[in-house]
């Protein structure tokens, strides 16, 4: 099946520490370079999307970017939902081009969040994320809201907190096979289990990183798509899954929206999980990727840890996951955290991974996930 | 810590008679007079019917523990004297939840499933609810 849309640039800035970047030049660099991939001119983009911003917050910031790079689209909107804001803003381009009412649309995300915001504002800005009434008033994070879906999920499944340690060091050998990764030095179940505990039972290892960084895409209607140069990438299924937003709402700690996204993107795309060669799912904690893996179908309960130590979700793995090195590894700019996946799904569909190619990879699969577990956006590609 | 930079709950038209009763040591929960389904969280409307006809009515106090972690990096600066504290989330045998922090005799008892009583603490001269203390095992499972 289809959806009449087509990815047909891509683009992420360096990641990590970047002194010297803003949030709008990582936004520009990303959008130029996304349509430069395209082979296309900026005068070409007749939609854009972008996000949000921590260090430079805006309540248009759609407007606050066309502005500074001197375009005047004719549809510019901003999308908030977390981290799965990318996903979101790649299936509402691709209704904007399948609807006709755009024919090449930027979707583009950015954030300076580690020098301009340092790693304490950066901590404090997102716990606002946290129920003003019934839950900030406790001292709740994110890690901790987290960790509060670990502590319960752990119980229920048996899993151990070597079994989540394994997650993050495959994520970590993936990181090192990519030259721009901000943390390349290869790490141990035994480092992950030693580093310093956040909320328990997630440790500092067990978690994202924090960093600066823009990524982009170009998102194309089937007609448009013949402009472009680049190899372009077809959205083959879009689906998303909405539960809750505060955690001590959320209706269950064990099964999420991830559930319905990737069944509806599953089957819009007409292929189910097996038949997918390489993933690219939010993993803001350890926890997270276990949880989606495993709800959304690539493993049994409780094993997403087991198969991560046994190798499964690296190269040459039953499911080669955030090759790039993912939240944990490679870096993580708000929602630019969401669009490096989509980014490097993009490369592995050209097939332009280099030493991160999985052989033959024909059909990706795109996951965000915003809030607590709140927010899921579910895409299928297929090169 | 300076009461300026602590999160303190501000009360809105529907969420004060939670926020008042508190101050008087009763923990209260809404209940829809249209499907009877009690709120997680106080509300304008029922999150089941949309119903507005919303009653308060007054908790026994006790519930299970659903999940709890202890945090050891605090979000915010008021919070780091407080380390390591824990957050509970708790479901309140009336079906309505609670998030709060625990005594220090409670919190080294907590596991999942534990029958916990909740209390209430000042917190910068606001009463919030806080779990008590934690059931001896014999009472687990009895309403």
């Amino acid at each position: 099946m289809t959806m009449n849309a087509f990815i047909t640039g891509a683009y992420d800035t360096a990641v990590g520490e970047l002194p010297g970047s803003s949030c709008m030049a990582l936004h520009a660099e990303a959008a130029l370079g996304a349509v430069a991939d395209a082979g296309l001119e900026l005068s070409d983009i007749d939609g854009v999307l972008c996000a949000y911003s921590f260090s430079e917050p805006h309540l248009m910031l759609a407007s606050v970017f066309c502005e500074y790079v001197g375009i005047h689209p004719g549809t510019c909107l901003a999308v908030q939902a977390g981290g799965a804001s990318a996903c979101i803003m790649i299936m509402q381009a691709a209704a904007l081009v399948a609807s006709g009412q755009c024919n090449h649309v930027l979707v583009v995300t950015g954030d300076n969040r580690l020098t301009g915001l340092s790693r304490d504002g950066a901590v404090a800005a997102l716990s606002e994320v946290g129920h003003p009434q019934f839950e900030r008033p406790f001292g709740i994070s994110v890690p901790a809201s987290y960790a509060l879906v670990a502590k319960h999920y752990m119980h229920q499944y048996r899993v151990t907190s070597e079994q989540l340690a394994a997650i993050a060091v495959e994520h970590r050998r993936h990181a090192a096979r990519h030259p721009k990764a901000q943390k390349r030095e290869p790490i141990t179940v035994q480092d992950v289990l030693a580093s310093k505990m956040i909320a328990d039972p997630l440790h500092m290892l067990d978690c994202c990183l924090i960093s600066d960084g823009g990524a982009a895409l170009v998102v194309s209607s089937r007609a448009a798509a013949r402009d472009a140069k680049a190899k372009a990438v077809e959205i083959l299924g879009a689906g998303q899954g909405h539960t809750h937003e505060h955690i001590v709402a959320a209706p269950s700690l064990v099964n999420f929206g991830c559930k319905t996204s990737s069944a509806t993107a599953f089957a819009r795309a007409g292929v189910s999980a097996k038949d997918i060669d390489v993933a690219q799912i939010y993993d803001s904690f350890t926890i997270t990727l276990a949880v989606e893996l495993e709800s959304i179908g690539f493993f049994e309960r409780g094993q997403a840890g087991v198969a991560a130590a046994a190798g499964e979700l690296g190269l040459g793995g039953q499911l080669p996951c955030n090759t790039h090195g993912g939240l944990m590894s490679y870096a993580h700019s708000g929602a630019a955290g969401g669009m490096f996946h989509a980014v490097e799904a993009v490369h592995q569909l050209r097939g332009t991974a280099d030493a991160r190619q999985v052989r033959d990879a024909k059909l990706a699969f795109v996951h965000g996930d915003g809030g607590i577990l709140s927010a899921h956006c579910s895409l299928v590609l297929g090169g | 810590m300076s009461a300026l930079n602590f999160p303190l709950p501000t009360p809105n038209a529907h969420t004060k008679p939670f926020w008042d009763a508190c101050a008087e040591g009763i923990l209260r929960y809404q209940k829809c007079e249209s499907c009877s389904a009690v709120q997680l969280i106080p509300r304008s409307l029922c999150e089941h019917c949309q119903s507005q006809q919303l009653q308060w009515h007054t908790s026994k106090r006790q519930g299970t523990v659903l999940t709890f972690t202890t945090v050891y990096r605090a979000p915010l600066p008021v919070f780091k004297s407080q380390v390591p504290y824990a957050i509970v989330i708790v479901d309140m045998d009336e079906g309505f939840r609670v998030m709060a922090n625990a005594l220090p005799d409670a919190q080294s008892l907590l596991a999942i499933g534990a029958r916990v009583r909740m209390g209430f603490t000042s917190e910068h001269g606001m009463a919030m609810p806080i779990v008590e203390a934690v059931l001896p095992a014999v009472e687990r499972g009895a309403k």
